[in-house]
């Protein structure tokens, strides 16, 4: 099977930012979005393609190969043997990817032709949102570190300008600001992780085992075994890793690196659903599931500690989340929770001892965390999706200018009631199964771990039915009478619907189940749900939700406002999410501008350019003084000429 | 028989007195009056050259008079040229020249 086509995967989008860039000024609103959702679609079509027929070939030894289609030495160090490489690899979790990425694209695509109509730079959006299309999808096939790095980069330029997309709103900019500062910040220490890694290894490339099948002459110049260079580097192994998880942390938005994600909340909403809800804030994810073998032979504590950096960050988002008023904001808190849980699924993971360092059973941690990512890519985008809906209809982020849609947003209410239930884990929605896995993980790895993340995701249940029940029920608002909302055009409920319906199966109805497909073996790993874990998050979680029912359903919150009034202290931390940013502001204001940028300012002010001026102030001044000589006047040239001749003339005399 | 010392002397005297007044004087026209001796003292020397020390030659002589034309053609251009100012600033000294420097 050759997989050729797979380049126009990522050629395609970037075709599409090109035209729709370049020839903004020409397009109108609707050539534009057709040429971006088209470009698109078709890159959909091909990535389910290639989804079915790598899904459905053959297995070598008992698991998918790893195809590389495409490779070539982008960037050689020829007396070092180092080389970077770009191409196109395919294994599990990229094929998976590629299919989440172009459909979540594509619906956001569809979607924003509703819920961008008529906007200024509607044309810039859809080449803003091709771009970023290409770099998550370069991201997810990298064949090496170094090309992932790149990709990740151009990732996180286009998530700034896609939070930075209304330009002339102050907020935005500095949401799109901050979140390219800190995300730089975290990136600084994977480009560290990358070169340790590299000057020890020798090496950048993801296919640990050299067991790649390199497709028509793609094969790099091996110059190394990697296998060798890998365990004489044992020693540096954790520190890199680690180096490279905090660049991960700081796409991924894990505690305290998570500060910039509610805040890009000021993009326009269907970025927030493709972006921060779906694709770029996994790259984190990805990043630790394409090193797991790594971290596995290597580094298993250092990967115990991401797992309670995981459910730290959890526990955190889950607490802030419950009491945000804005409801693009508790979204954004129950991302960074959700994409927490996958971390923790990752960290959980231990090595085995029956067969081999990878092991299913010890490492389900990892099937159940790219199970998550991708049930809750689907849930998480129709939610952000139907929230746009409902933004759009009542012109406000508030909860308090909603309550009582269902009446008036029929198809959103449904959607939503479904992707919430999914995100509550109630079967026989998508997030209860991948949920279950990561509990099951976690109470594999330590029962402390299990209970707080089932304490976690009941937290979850709660806050999400809080916001349900604060948009769709309720007291209905007085503003309602002036302007009616009404239900989304169908370009805007077409995608949720479908999203929704990928929520809905996406559990149970892959066939022979998701671990056949991505274990961390490779071989076909069957989920069997373990019923004790299963019916215990079940009953939390029913328990959590009967519990918001019971607080926010009504149209008056008694029960609400008394807990609010009694831990007023406990509520105002939490609404200003227990002050992070503040410490933040605080340590870059008052310490590091105060004691460290403020002395460097001044010496470079003063002693750097104080140098350079006083020698451009030399020059000047050496000039002014001898530019007498060069008075214009002729005779006194002549003179001096005629002065010179005769001192010549002396001279030859003598 | 004149000595050819007493009209290298000559051609001394005028080529000294040239060389001072191109460098004193502020007006053009002395100026090239001053330039013109400068020639006409080397025109001397090539003519005296040739008749006293090389009789059978003619080099000299042809040198002067190619200096001469030379020296002819090169008054016209720069009377032209002082008169044209002259139009334009109603003067010729050189101090008042000097619109054209910047």
């Amino acid at each position: 099977m050759d997989y050729q086509y797979t380049l126009l995967i990522i050629l395609l989008p970037l075709l599409s930012f090109l035209i729709i860039g370049l020839g903004e000024r020409w397009l109108s609103h609707k050539v534009a979005g057709l040429i971006g959702t088209t470009s698109l679609g078709i890159t959909a079509i091909l990535s389910a393609y290639t989804a079915i027929s790598y899904f459905t070939a053959d297995r070598v030894e008992g698991i998918y190969q790893t195809l590389v289609p495409y490779n070539f030495n982008w960037l050689p160090f020829h007396d070092m043997g180092l080389h970077f490489d770009m191409g196109i690899m395919l294994d599990p979790i990229s094929v998976m990817m590629l299919v989440i990425i172009t459909s979540v694209s594509l619906m956001v695509h569809i979607y924003s032709f509703g819920y961008m109509h008529g906007e200024r730079g509607f044309q810039r959006f859809y080449a803003f949102l091709s771009l970023f299309t290409m770099s998550m999808l370069g991201l997810v096939v990298a064949t090496n570190l170094f090309q992932m790095y790149m990709f990740w980069e151009l990732v996180g330029v286009c998530s700034y300008l896609l939070i930075g997309f209304y330009y002339t709103e102050k907020a935005a900019i500095a949401a799109s600001k901050k979140a390219f500062i800190v995300t730089r910040f975290a990136d600084l220490a994977f480009l560290i992780g990358i070169l340790v890694f590299g000057y020890y290894t020798q090496s950048f490339a993801f296919d640990f085992t050299q067991s790649a099948v390199y497709l028509n002459g793609a094969a790099p110049a091996v110059t190394v075994e990697y296998s060798k260079t890998l365990a004489g580097a044992a020693f540096i192994l954790p520190t890199a890793l680690f180096l490279m998880f905090i660049g991960g942390a700081g796409k991924s938005a894990m505690f305290p690196l998570h500060i910039w994600l509610p805040d890009a909340m000021e993009g326009p909403t269907p970025v927030s659903a493709l972006i921060h809800a779906a694709t770029m804030v996994v790259a984190g994810v990805i990043q630790v599931a394409r090193l797991f073998p790594l971290w596995v032979e290597y580094a298993p504590e250092t990967l115990h500690i991401v797992a309670w950096i995981g459910a730290a960050t959890a526990f955190y988002a889950a607490a802030v989340a419950c009491v945000q008023s804005d409801i693009k904001r508790v979204l954004a808190f129950s991302t960074i929770s959700q994409i927490a849980f996958m971390i923790v699924a990752l960290g959980v993971c231990m090595p085995g001892h029956e067969h081999g360092v990878i092991d299913n059973h010890a490492s389900l941690g990892y099937m159940a965390s790219l199970f998550h990512l991708f049930t809750h890519a689907m849930f998480k985008a129709t939610l952000f999706l139907g929230a746009g809906c409902i933004i759009h209809a009542v012109h406000s982020n508030e909860m308090s200018h909603m309550g009582g849609l269902r009446k008036y947003m029929p198809i959103t209410h449904i959607t939503f009631l479904i992707a919430t239930l999914a995100i509550a884990g109630i079967p026989p929605f998508s997030g209860f199964f991948s949920k279950d896995e990561i509990l099951a993980a976690a109470f594999h790895y330590s029962p402390i771990m299990g209970w707080v993340m089932t304490g976690i995701a009941a937290m979850t249940a709660f806050y999400m039915f809080r916001v349900y029940y604060g948009i769709f029920w309720g007291k209905e608002n007085e503003h309602y009478k002036e302007h009616t909302p009404h239900e989304q055009p169908l370009v805007m409920t077409l995608p949720l619907i479908f999203l929704t319906l990928f929520t809905f199966v996406g559990g149970w109805a892959i066939p022979g189940s998701f671990g056949s497909l991505i274990s961390a073996t490779g071989e076909a790993y069957h989920i069997h749900l373990d019923p004790q874990i299963a019916i215990t998050s079940v009953v939390i979680a029913v328990c959590a939700i009967a519990l918001a029912t019971w607080m926010y359903a009504r149209p008056t919150q008694p029960v609400a406002d008394r807990l609010q009034k009694n831990f007023s202290s406990l509520h105002t931390w939490a609404y200003h999410r227990f002050y992070i940013d503040e410490v933040y502001q605080f340590v870059t204001h008052r310490i590091i501008f105060a004691y460290v940028s403020r002395p460097i300012a001044w010496f470079d002010r003063h002693c750097v350019d104080g140098f350079f001026d006083f020698l451009a102030w030399g020059a000047n001044r050496l000039g002014y003084s001898i530019r007498g000589l060069q008075s214009g006047s002729v005779q006194r040239y002549a003179f001096v000429f005629f002065l010179g001749t005769l001192l010549l003339l002396i001279l030859m005399i003598l | 028989m004149i000595h050819l010392e007493y009209f290298l002397i000559v051609s001394a005297i005028m080529m000294a007195a040239g060389i001072f007044g191109f460098l004193t004087r502020r007006s053009t026209l002395a100026i090239l009056l001053s330039i013109e001796l400068m020639l006409n003292a080397t025109d001397l020397n090539f003519a005296v050259f040739n008749r006293l020390l090389f009789p059978d030659g003619n080099e000299g002589f042809f040198f002067a008079l190619f200096s001469i034309a030379i020296s002819a053609a090169e008054s016209a251009i720069a009377i032209a040229i002082m008169i044209n100012i002259y139009r334009h600033i109603k003067d010729i000294s050189v101090e008042k020249l000097q619109q054209m420097k910047w």
